[in-house]
């Protein structure tokens, strides 16, 4: 079962490395891992979906906890939760298929992107069984070229969990390093 | 006030409170070494790198303070490498400071420019690129707070030379480090301990598992405590050896793979086990599924992460042990267990027949009474630091330590060539104690170089060579599990007097348990830095054994007939 972590990281250099690095030395397996900036200045978020045991799963957060810079991680493991994972797809369509595709895509409220002779690239959001069974049903029209961009995923409520919103009080260090 | 980036390399270590440092000159370290000059720290000029990262690890354990080393960039920091797994398996308190070749320069292949952050990461707790003199002191303060919190461990700080040449001011308060408080462990669970207790009070056949965390959370006196008050034996791991007295009534001895027969049976068949700062290596535990299999666990450990990994258990308590047990200890009611105490008491006697120490001489030098004969010399209390083999589990299984720090060895990397560097570094952290080095012919080959460190620092330490003209520990293997096929382990030595002789050292070579005693003396009233090397039964392997994969009750006891041959029965 893919389990979804969250993890808030300074963003400086070499964090994705040693997050990275951490995952492969203790063979952890992963299905997608994310990273972007946050609303605070200094502040990266990662969603990283794992493909393991609960057990296995734990490991990897309390190693991941272990980090100088990791400030929270968090498992949205029962959380009810919002996971969105972007795809661009080129898929083949001459005249004789084009409509077929896009009436296909409309289906998946996937809008068109871009268009070509005889290709049309298609961008569509949403959980990742919704991008699978897409990019299930454009098969057979023969698929060009698919770029996913792996999931991000937030807990559903109001608000942060408690040790995120304690996480992201803390903030970064004050510092002035730049290592 | 304005410095060097390299001023304020030794400023910061001098604030840390750093009085030596080991290491070795080279092209992009050298501004440091330049500045070095003028600030009360003195410097150990090492042979290799990686003894320098050996020393700064020996001289952390021996004093629980923080170990620095130095070094330049390239192959310099890369020779650093197995010092800083060897501290980071150990969970030992080293700052390695390397230089880096311009900035200007990184990523270009430049003269002796390796990416000696990208090649630490899994050896180190963390660590830093620094290409600004201003951020030398925050890098090397939290450096500092890093290695020494929590799970201690080695950390990197890796400076650009013309980071090291630029000048920045000095501002202290303002890199006051903080990044190292996000993951101190939080008080314990008041149910957790609750279920703690509740299980320790019902525990018919408990058993303290006691390890290295013990002695890093200065929890020595609360162990005891919890062991006296709870009349519950305790069974230590090879790094817990010296956390808590040896020879108390209490004390089992050491567990695992080359533990006492009574110890891995205690354990076997306990019905509680408390595991105090230890991780449940495959060494200690034998194969996992058949593992004390009527024992509830409680484990208490700093990291969490060490936490259900091997060993499920029925009590997780990541926290820090000395808090604790100083909120359980008032709990516990004294109790009497001499009915589980005497059951052991039973098996114990059972293994003595068969120990070597307690079978006639039969004219051949065995390791095992080498090592019994140093720990009655010394009366138990020298600092011994061991190399990696067979001498190292002698060691552990015949000089019995009471003391703190009293035995400094490479536990989970297991790291040839250990042992001589190491007592170098502890020498210097405690002057005053007696230390001995005890290695194999292998091992001590690889690392004698610092013997010339030793003399041009002036340092006495006191070495005992055990040379079986084996790599013994894997002939052993050989000779167990690969059909006696002694590949590549028949190993010559130098002449070790000669070689002793050659360093300006005092040497002899020791033949007959009857001159072992005065060889020791003689060892330990030299001035200097002294060497004996023993050479032993060739063929002897280390009792009781539980062949890798086997459960811990199924182990190879001693064979009563090896005094009587003289040779290996396997």
């Amino acid at each position: 079962m893919p389990h979804v972590l969250v993890v808030y990281t300074d963003d400086e250099p070499g964090v994705l490395t040693r997050v990275a690095s951490l995952i492969r030395r203790r063979g952890f397996n992963i299905h997608s891992l994310t990273v972007g900036p946050t609303e605070r200045a200094g502040l990266s978020r990662m969603t990283i979906v794992v493909d393991t045991d609960a057990p296995r799963v734990r490991q990897a957060v309390e190693h991941l906890r272990k980090l100088v810079n990791v400030l929270e991680v968090q498992q949205l493991g029962e959380h009810p939760k919002v996971l969105r994972d972007l795809a661009l797809v080129r898929v083949a369509a001459g005249p004789e298929t084009r409509s077929a595709v896009l009436q296909l895509a409309q289906v998946f409220r996937a809008t068109v992107v871009d268009i070509a002779e005889d290709s049309l690239v298609i961008e569509c959001t949403g959980s990742l069984g919704k991008i699978e069974a897409l990019v299930d049903t454009l098969r057979p029209f023969g698929i060009l070229e698919l770029g996913r961009t792996g999931a991000v995923a937030m807990a559903r409520g109001t608000r942060p969990a408690p040790q995120v919103r304690s996480a992201l009080q803390r903030g970064p260090s004050t510092g002035t390093m730049s290592v | 006030m304005s410095h060097t980036g390299a001023q304020l390399i030794w400023e910061s270590l001098v604030r840390e409170g750093v009085e030596i440092v080991f290491g070795y000159p080279g092209g992009a370290i050298l501004p440091a070494y330049d500045a070095m000059v003028g600030y009360p720290i003195r410097h150990v000029l090492v042979r290799h790198e990686q003894s320098a990262a050996h020393m700064a690890d020996g001289y952390a354990r021996a004093s629980g303070r923080t170990g620095v080393v130095v070094a330049t960039s390239g192959p310099g920091a890369t020779n650093l490498v197995t010092g800083l797994a060897t501290a980071m398996l150990d969970s030992i308190p080293v700052v390695a400071i390397t230089g880096q070749v311009g900035s200007g320069l990184l990523g270009s292949d430049a003269f002796q420019e390796v990416d000696i952050t990208g090649i630490t990461i899994p050896v180190t707790k963390h660590n830093y690129l620094v290409t600004r003199a201003e951020d030398i002191v925050p890098a090397i303060r939290e450096a500092f707070a890093v290695a020494r919190s929590g799970r201690p461990g080695p950390v990197l700080v890796d400076i650009t030379k013309d980071a090291q040449q630029s000048r920045a001011t000095l501002d202290w308060e303002a890199a006051t480090p903080q990044r190292h408080l996000r993951h101190l462990p939080v008080p314990p669970d008041a149910d957790d301990l609750a279920r703690a207790l509740d299980m320790i009070r019902q525990a018919k056949r408990p058993v303290i598992l006691a390890g290295h965390g013990i002695q890093m959370a200065g929890a020595r006196a609360e162990v005891m405590a919890l062991a006296e008050r709870g009349d519950i034996p305790y069974a230590l791991t090879l790094l817990g050896l010296g956390a808590v007295p040896a020879t108390h009534p209490l004390s089992l001895g050491m567990m695992g793979m080359h533990g006492e027969s009574w110890v891995n049976r205690a354990i076997q068949e306990a019905d509680l086990l408390i595991a105090l700062g230890m991780r449940f290596d495959d060494r200690v535990t034998g194969k996992l599924k058949e593992y004390a299999p009527h024992a509830q666990k409680i484990h208490i450990d700093i990291d969490a992460s060490e936490l259900n990994k091997n060993v499920p258990v029925d009590v997780a308590i990541a926290a820090d042990l000395l808090e604790v047990l100083r909120t359980l200890l008032p709990e516990l009611p004294k109790v009497q267990r001499s009915e589980w105490l005497e059951t052991i008491r039973g098996w114990r006697g059972d293994s003595a027949v068969r120990d070597i120490k307690n079978l006639p001489d039969d004219g051949h030098l065995y390791a095992a009474h080498v090592m019994h004969d140093l720990w009655n010399l010394t009366r138990g209390e020298a600092v011994v630091v061991s190399d990696v083999g067979q001498h190292q589990m002698w060691e552990a299984q015949y000089y019995h330590h009471d003391g703190e720090r009293s035995l400094i060895t490479s536990g989970g990397a297991g790291t040839m060539g250990f042992a001589l560097p190491a007592a170098i570094g502890a020498k210097l952290a405690r002057p005053e104690a007696e230390v001995w080095v005890v290695a194999g012919d292998g091992g001590f080959q690889m690392t004698f170089a610092e013997l010339m460190t030793a003399v041009q620092e002036g340092v006495k330490v006191n070495i005992a060579v055990i040379n079986n003209g084996f790599l013994g520990m894997v002939r052993q293997w050989q000779a167990m599990f690969y059909e006696g096929r002694y590949a590549a382990t028949p190993i010559l030595s130098p002449d070790f007097v000669k070689l002793a002789d050659a360093f300006g050292i005092a040497g002899e070579r020791v033949e007959k348990r009857a001159d072992v005693a005065a060889a020791v003396a003689r060892a330990r009233a030299t001035k200097g830095t002294a060497l004996i090397e023993f050479r032993v039964e060739q063929e002897d392997s280390v009792y009781p054994m539980v062949p890798a994969g086997a459960a811990l009750h199924e182990m190879i006891l001693r064979p009563s007939a090896i005094a009587e041959t003289g040779s290996d029965p396997v």
